[in-house]
């Protein structure tokens, strides 16, 4: 009887390592490849250097009024300038500290959270989840002990923060629960929750949010005034749930029915069955669906421009126009940009990240 | 192995009772007139050919398919649509599935500490106490911390089984535990069954192993479009049975 040799492991191949090797088969392939990369750096090497020239050569970075600036640089004093109005928006000068204290309370609150071993993490998240709306309400509008700073002097990031994240803290939950309830046995409710979803999908959010200011007054009675950033959250969270609660039903329908079978033959009841078994591998699948509508949310915020509020954009907006600083809309438009885009790309890679560490292996 | 090399005496008590259950998917009459009682400590083996409603009869037994007409009593509990009833059936019934289902997100550990902890309400402690006692059973110990994604099926398997019996059943249920295996992989998963039976849990397995059946079962149970068409001791079922339709379909499951 002979005994089989095993063949060794062997290093793979060499060929497509290292930088040659990579630009040959990702840049260089064939003509039509090459011909894209050619073009792709032309079209790089007339946007990018003017850019940059602008940007940062030619910039003026100090200074006090528009004379200042040199011609032809982007004029970043203008943002240095409005910087804490559009922070902060009309928010008394001598009460911003409370705005920093929230900032810092939410970050500083929730970092456990994110350390790993940290032990009772559940029990400390729905505590802060408890605690911290009402002590960052407190802080930011006032109440017992602090001055009132009504939600008119509220403003830039500040009032875009704040309509994010509430926005985002109502919409999920609600559209948790409509998704379940469009999946429910119980035909009533998923009447209601069909109706619902499909209304506020069907209504574009700035409609939704002009209704909310200027039809709404119409039909209360006098007597009974709603804040109007108050409308406007509201506004925001139904419109946004109904948008999560399509991507979570995408999500408990790609859970097999084992999956409840099994939950069920140990005796969940419905609740516990969801919320231990099914929702936390739905949630998982549909993160990157859920993150695109945060960042969609996070964006359309600035259409509250639509109802006079002073988000970030609309500060912004605003300065521009002012007489003082005319003819730096460029500079402030870019400066929004930045702000935007480094909130919604923080989210997407948070959103990676998050995916890389709940993935539990191959599936069956 | 000819003979129940694990002969022992059954109990009085009536666990599952089955009286003319009948149960239909829209028009197609699936189970018809279904007697079935099974005693404390019975092993039962049902078997029969490809869509003869086996795995619809035990899913009745902890209603994760309803049945239409008769009566289903389970450890003195009649089924009805009251939601208690199910969930108390449910917790003194086990189930394995064929798929073994269990739940990708959660460790081993967790899989098995997951409903004593939220049916039973066993503190976190005990419930990883119970489940490392029954991983050790299922000889499986070493994989608690692992993710299912990263067993191989038998050892899945047996972590179902394990799971299953964390929450102390007085039933277990069996559809088909083996049939999704390797053929390497079965043996594991059948001395972890027979183990199980030495220790007196009633038991209702569907499964085409006739070794095991032959081995543990006190009675097979043949069903073929929707009814039960024999039942007998496992000598008398494999050397004489009465009905034509079983002798040839252990013919083919026999001769292979
Ligand atoms: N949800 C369902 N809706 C309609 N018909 C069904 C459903 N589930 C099962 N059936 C049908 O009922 C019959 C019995 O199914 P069952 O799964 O009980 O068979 P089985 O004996 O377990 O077969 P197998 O050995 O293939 O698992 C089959 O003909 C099947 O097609
Ligand atoms: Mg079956």
């Amino acid at each position: 009887m002979s005994t089989h040799v095993f063949k060794p492991d062997l290093p793979p191949p060499t060929l497509s390592v290292g930088v040659v090797g990579w630009l040959r088969a990702n840049l260089f392939s064939n003509w039509f490849n090459t011909l894209l990369t050619a073009l792709a750096l032309y079209l790089i090497w007339v946007t990018v250097p003017p850019l940059i020239q602008w940007a940062f050569l030619d910039a003026t970075w100090s200074g006090s009024t528009r004379s200042d600036c040199a011609p032809g640089g982007a004029c970043w004093v203008f943002i240095q300038n409005r910087f804490a109005q559009f922070m902060y928006g009309f928010y008394p000068q001598g009460l911003r500290w409370r705005v920093d204290l929230t900032v810092i309370l939410a970050v500083a609150g929730a970092a456990p959270l994110f350390v790993k071993a940290m032990p009772r993490k559940l029990v400390y998240g729905l505590a802060y989840l408890l605690v911290y709306p009402w002590l960052a309400f407190w802080l930011l509008h006032g109440g017992p002990g602090l001055e009132v700073v009504p939600t008119s002097q509220w403003g830039g990031l500040m009032l875009t923060l704040v309509i994010a994240v509430v926005g985002i803290a109502g919409a999920m939950p609600l559209g948790v629960l409509l998704a379940l309830g469009r999946r429910s046995d119980m035909p009533a409710i998923r009447v209601i929750c069909v109706t619902f979803i499909e209304f506020w999908r069907g209504v574009p959010l700035i409609t939704v949010l002009f209704m909310s200011s200027v039809m709404l007054p119409l039909f209360l009675p006098e007597q009974i005034t709603i804040d109007k950033l108050l409308r406007a959250l509201i506004a925001v969270i139904l419109f946004e749930a109904a948008y999560i609660a399509e991507v979570v039903r995408g999500g408990l329908q790609a859970i097999p029915k084992g999956q409840y079978e099994a939950a069920g033959a140990l005796g969940l009841g419905y609740w516990r069955m969801m919320g231990l078994v099914i929702l936390p591998q739905a949630l998982k699948l549909v993160i990157p669906g859920i993150v695109n509508t945060f960042i969609a949310l996070f964006k359309d915020t600035s259409l509250v421009i639509i109802i006079g509020l002073f988000d970030l954009f609309n500060s912004i907006h605003q300065a521009t126009v002012d007489p003082a600083w005319l003819g730096f809309a460029i500079e402030g438009y870019v400066f929004a940009a930045l702000v935007y885009w480094i909130f919604c790309f923080g989210m997407s890679r948070y959103s990676m990240r998050l995916e890389r560490r709940l993935h539990t292996g191959h599936k069956r | 192995m000819t003979e129940n090399a694990l002969k022992h005496t059954l109990g009085d008590k009536m666990m599952i009772e089955l009286s003319g259950v009948n149960k239909w998917y829209g028009e197609f009459h699936v189970l018809k007139d279904i007697n079935l009682s099974v005693r404390q400590g019975e092993r039962i083996v049902l078997c029969g050919p490809s869509g003869s409603g086996k795995s619809t009869t035990i899913r009745c037994i902890n209603r994760l398919e309803e049945h239409q007409q008769g009566r289903i009593v389970v450890d003195g509990v009649e089924l009805t649509s009251d939601l208690k009833h199910i969930e108390a059936i449910r917790r003194e019934v086990g189930m394995v599935f064929q798929h073994f289902n269990l739940f990708p997100h959660l460790t081993v550990l967790q899989n098995c500490t997951l409903a004593p902890m939220w049916v039973r309400n066993m503190p976190k402690k005990e419930a990883d106490e119970v489940a490392m006692h029954y991983l050790n059973r299922v000889r499986i110990p070493e994989q608690a911390n692992k993710y299912p994604g990263q067993l191989s099926g038998g050892q899945q398997q047996r972590v179902a089984i394990a799971r299953a019996l964390c929450m102390k059943p007085k039933i277990m249920l069996f559809d088909e535990p083996t049939s999704a295996l390797d053929p390497e992989m079965v043996k594991e998963v059948l001395d972890t069954m027979i183990q199980l039976a030495e220790s007196g849990m009633t038991m209702l397995c569907v499964t085409h192993e006739m070794g095991f059946a032959r081995t543990v079962a006190d009675r097979v149970i043949f069903m073929d479009k929707g009814e039960i068409i024999e039942q007998a001791p496992p000598e008398a079922f494999f050397s004489n049975p009465q009905n034509e339709r079983t002798k040839t379909f252990l013919g083919q499951i026999l001769n292979h």
